[in-house]
């Protein structure tokens, strides 16, 4: 017998067999993941695209290609690059306000040591809260006669502002509450990477003369927190740019468009007027805007904020 | 170039008291060494020095200047840690620049776009270029200059964290276990570059250690230290020869040194295992003493054991360790319960014993070290003991 597996005829036959076998082995181990990443993503995709070139209605019998002309008409469009101005305003008080924020209170909180927790859960509970809800009690708050923030305005001595039915206003109060429900996730994030720093860095600045708040934050704080930076404000703009809720239950588009956001529009389109087609070939947009947003982060920023 | 005196420093975190009233004054360029085991308070103690920790009584002068009320920067102390602390985001070049960029610039000539105004910040950043270029050319750092830390070697981050501690020459630098996180060898080589340094700069080194080899090999003094307090101060051979208390004597001395029950006998003699020794002492007869001898002090004896100053017991060899230039013998106390001994030993005299061989060890009086119960170190009358030298090690 073991002269037999000697020979070299065999000897090579039992390592493709082996060779095989750790490939069956491997596929079958990447085969569920692979699995389950066609079916929730990829083939979603590919459906989503066809239909985006398709003139296909929700409940239609029949649907014809037409090309590219969903997206010929999406650019066209008034509403379209209306709503798309508006999800960008958005994004640009939602991410400096919400990351900065989160930074500023992940810094004030870090250091306490027994009232830590205490605010952590104070300030991470609109995290937890459902906007849907929370978007009646601010609409309470922001209520032009009868909301607290006018009464303290009104006692102040300022005219009362209309917050969510004044155009100029309108999108600005939305990006706040924005703010204010994704302020505590990134705060945890943010004290995550504070504590990550080493202890033995601030004291050797401390040694050399880099004691002062200013340079300790400049020169330690901020470049290590750069990795931590770089993915909240990755996750932020993504958050904001998927800006739908408070919409659908605040404003709905209004006052006069100046709330209309990209995915309100693709909900009216897909949801209430039923233009799927359409409808997909705008949430292809939209996703070509997150998939920029995260090619910036791959490759762009990584190299940077890492050391 | 600075003294620094310590008086009566004490601290406790929460209940745990740390240092109790340390009192200690360091010679103006004299390396000192600070060891102990861990959680004897030696780095607590240095950190005091520096500046990272208020102590709760106590003071702290640096050249004669009383520094508790200063920031660490301001004492002109410099930190060398075990991680060494580099700044992983900055270069060599950065690193080592920092404390001279702190000192030398102004806050708002720091700062991102407020300093392209400053019109003399070309010519001190000129300054400060020069400087890091002096202290990386004295520690072969010249060519790692636009590195990031992460692709040092551990050798060349500890180099580097000292460039960062001399750069602004300070008067004492402060080092806390430097040498820990580099591997046998490397630390072996540093310890010669650590001492060299300290020759050629002329500081007063503060060097917090928990091996005792450190500490013998690079130090002018060594302080031992456990429980918050120092055991001992003394030059390294003072230690190694006169420990004061039994403490010191197991911690200082590799391999540790060997430790026999002895009791005193009628008229203060003292006996090892029933046998009568020619060393007196003042105990009272009946009490319990431990002898300590050096592995170099114990040999062989070949045929009868007696000879006058000389004690002997019987052993038996367990192991021998070869480790080149000479070897290490392990022995059992044949009979008795207690734990072995060792002796240092040229190969030759090694290769006389076989293994498991019952043999006679013996050691000269005059060179082993008598303590009490409580561990004080006892000077015993007698024959030879006015020369308390060692005995040479080799046959």
């Amino acid at each position: 017998m073991t002269l037999a597996l000697d020979t070299p005829m065999q000897l090579v036959s039992s390592r493709r067999r082996r060779l095989w076998i750790e490939r069956v082995t491997g596929l079958g181990f990447a085969a569920p993941a692979l699995l389950l990443l066609v079916l929730t993503i990829l083939a979603p995709l590919a459906v989503l695209v066809v239909l985006s070139l398709t003139n296909y209605e929700f409940g239609g019998v029949d649907l014809d290609f037409v090309g590219l002309a969903n997206f010929q008409k999406a650019l066209a469009d008034p509403i379209i690059r209306r709503s798309l101005l508006n999800t960008l305003i958005y994004v640009a008080i939602m991410v400096p306000g919400g990351v900065f924020g989160a930074l500023l209170i992940a810094i004030l909180i870090h250091r306490r040591t027994r009232t830590r927790s205490l605010y952590e859960v104070i300030y991470f509970l609109p995290v937890t809260s459902t906007l849907i809800a929370m978007a009646t009690v601010w609409q309470f708050l922001l209520h032009p006669s009868l909301g607290p923030v006018n009464g303290l305005l009104k006692w102040l001595g300022f005219a009362p502002i209309a917050f969510l039915s004044e155009p100029s206003t309108a999108l600005a109060t939305l990006a706040v509450i924005g703010i204010w429900q994704i302020l505590g996730f990134n705060m945890i994030l943010f004290l995550a990477g504070l504590t990550a720093i080493p202890r033995d860095l601030y004291e050797a600045a401390d040694i050399d003369g880099c004691s002062g708040g200013i340079d300790r934050f400049l020169t330690i704080t901020w470049p290590l927190l750069g990795p931590t930076t770089m993915f909240v404000v990755i996750t932020t703009m993504i958050t904001a740019f998927k800006i739908f809720d408070t919409v659908a239950v605040m404003t709905r588009g209004g006052p006069v468009g100046s709330t209309e956001v990209l995915l309100y529009n693709i909900y009216l389109e897909g949801f209430q007027y039923f233009h799927t087609g359409y409808a997909a070939a705008l949430t292809f947009i939209f996703l070509a805007f997150i998939l920029v947003f995260s090619a910036a982060q791959t490759f762009a920023l990584d190299k940077k904020v890492h050391y | 170039m600075a003294t620094v005196t310590l008086s009566s420093i004490a601290k406790s975190f929460g209940p745990t008291r740390v240092l109790g009233g340390v009192d200690l004054d360091i010679a103006d360029g004299e390396f000192l060494t600070l060891v102990g085991p861990s959680g004897c308070g030696k780095s607590t103690l240095i950190r005091i020095i520096a500046g990272l920790e208020h102590q709760d009584g106590g003071a702290v002068t640096i050249g004669g200047q009383p520094v508790d009320h200063l920031r660490p920067h301001e004492r002109r102390v410099a930190m060398v840690f075990q991680s060494y602390a580099l700044y992983p985001h900055m270069s060599v070049r950065q690193n080592i620049a920092l404390p001279l960029t702190m000192s030398r610039l102004k806050l708002w000539q720091r700062l991102p776009l407020l300093r392209a105004l400053s019109g003399q910040r070309r010519a001190v950043m000129r300054g400060i270029e020069a400087d890091v270029a002096a202290a990386a050319a004295q520690l072969q750092l010249d060519h790692l200059l636009d590195r990031k830390p992460a692709q040092l070697s551990g050798g060349q981050r500890q180099r580097v964290a000292l460039g960062r501690a001399m750069v602004r020459h300070p008067d004492v630098f402060l080092m806390d276990e430097p040498l820990s996180n580099l591997d046998a060898k490397l630390r072996v080589h540093m310890r010669t570059e650590l001492a060299e340094l300290h020759k050629r700069l002329g500081a007063t080194f503060i060097y917090v250690t928990h091996d005792q080899v450190e500490a013998m090999t690079m130090s002018d003094r060594v302080a031992m230290m456990d429980s918050g307090t120092i055991l001992q101060l003394g030059t390294p051979s003072q230690l190694y020869e006169k420990p004061g208390s039994l403490k010191v004597a197991q911690f200082i001395g590799s391999p540790a040194i060997n430790l026999l029950p002895a009791s005193v006998g009628a008229g203060g003699r003292l006996e090892l295992f029933g046998r009568p020794m020619s060393l007196t002492v003042q105990q009272p007869q009946g009490q319990a003493m431990t002898l300590g001898v050096r592995s170099e002090a114990l040999s062989l004896v070949q045929g009868e054991p007696a000879g006058a100053g000389r004690a002997w017991f019987s052993a038996r060899l367990r192991r021998k360790e070869n480790l080149g230039s000479e070897y290490i013998l392990h022995f059992d106390l044949a009979g008795r319960d207690l734990p072995g001994v060792t002796m240092r030993t040229s190969p030759a005299q090694a290769a006389s014993v076989a293994e498991a061989a019952e043999v006679t060890l013996g050691f000269d009086e005059a060179a082993c070290h008598l303590f009490a119960a409580d561990g004080e170190r006892i000077e015993p009358r007698g024959p030879g003991v006015a020369s308390a030298s060692i005995v040479p090690l080799r046959a």
